[in-house]
């Protein structure tokens, strides 16, 4: 189990390598990547991720816990960024091992779905109009409440 | 006791942490932010809405009701964005 909160860029395609040739022989991994989205209609300069490290490595541990004896997950990683970020920079990575399929994306969809509502991470979106802070959604919400 | 704040929390009140004393009727989380507010304006303003206010104590995700006796460290902060 690995949780990393840090301000430094990562390489999702390193990250994942990495994960893999430690999870020899296992049958199923599955990664996700969150990255920072701009759009014509919503067009963003720059996301600000404010952070409190010690309860995010807290959370993130746990939820990973929670994951792995739930799913019977053999490994799992979480890698968030915090600190400026640009349209198209990695925030967020997530990565499990299982022996099959099922397991491995339930796992990885457990992990977001917590970290979205439980992970103490914050965000301040950079437009052309301005700056403000992201409102958390209901949407989020329903989705780890369905794990519960 | 050390209180941190985050967030639009943190811009409201102008500062990132503080040290305080809160008298001993000051039992949970709840209480902390009654008396933090009885004793500030615009603590009182940003924090009008309890349910848009979430709280660690030392290090560990906790309800309102969560007692903060002992403790050395209470964040509190506003919903979670990450991912």
């Amino acid at each position: 189990m690995v949780v990393r909160v840090s301000t430094a860029p990562f390489d999702p395609g390193a990250e994942t390598n990495a994960f893999l040739a430690a999870g020899r022989g296992a049958g199923a991994a599955v990664t996700f990547t969150g990255v920072v989205r701009s759009s014509p209609d919503d067009p963003i300069i720059a996301l600000t991720l404010e952070c409190y490290p010690e309860l995010a490595i807290n959370q993130l541990a746990s939820s990973i816990d929670q994951a792995t004896s739930r799913f019977g997950l053999l490994a799992a990683t979480v890698i968030h960024r915090y600190g400026r970020l640009t349209p198209g920079e990695p925030i967020v990575h997530v990565m499990t091992l299982a022996p099959h399929r099922e397991a491995a994306f339930k796992g990885a969809e457990f992990l977001m779905d917590y970290l979205k509502t439980d992970a103490p991470f914050w965000k301040q979106e950079t437009g052309p109009d301005g700056t403000h802070w992201v409102e958390a959604k209901a949407e989020d919400d329903a989705a780890k409440a369905r794990w519960e | 006791m050390k209180i941190l704040y985050f967030a639009w929390l943190r811009e409201r009140l102008n500062r990132g942490e503080e040290e305080v004393s809160p008298p001993s009727d000051v039992a949970t989380v709840a209480d902390l932010i009654d008396w933090l507010a009885s004793r500030d304006e615009a603590f009182a303003l940003a924090t009008q809405k309890r349910s848009l206010i979430k709280a660690a104590v030392d290090e560990k995700l906790v309800a309102h009701t969560a007692p903060v006796a002992g403790a050395r460290v209470v964040a509190l902060f506003p919903p979670m964005t990450g991912g």
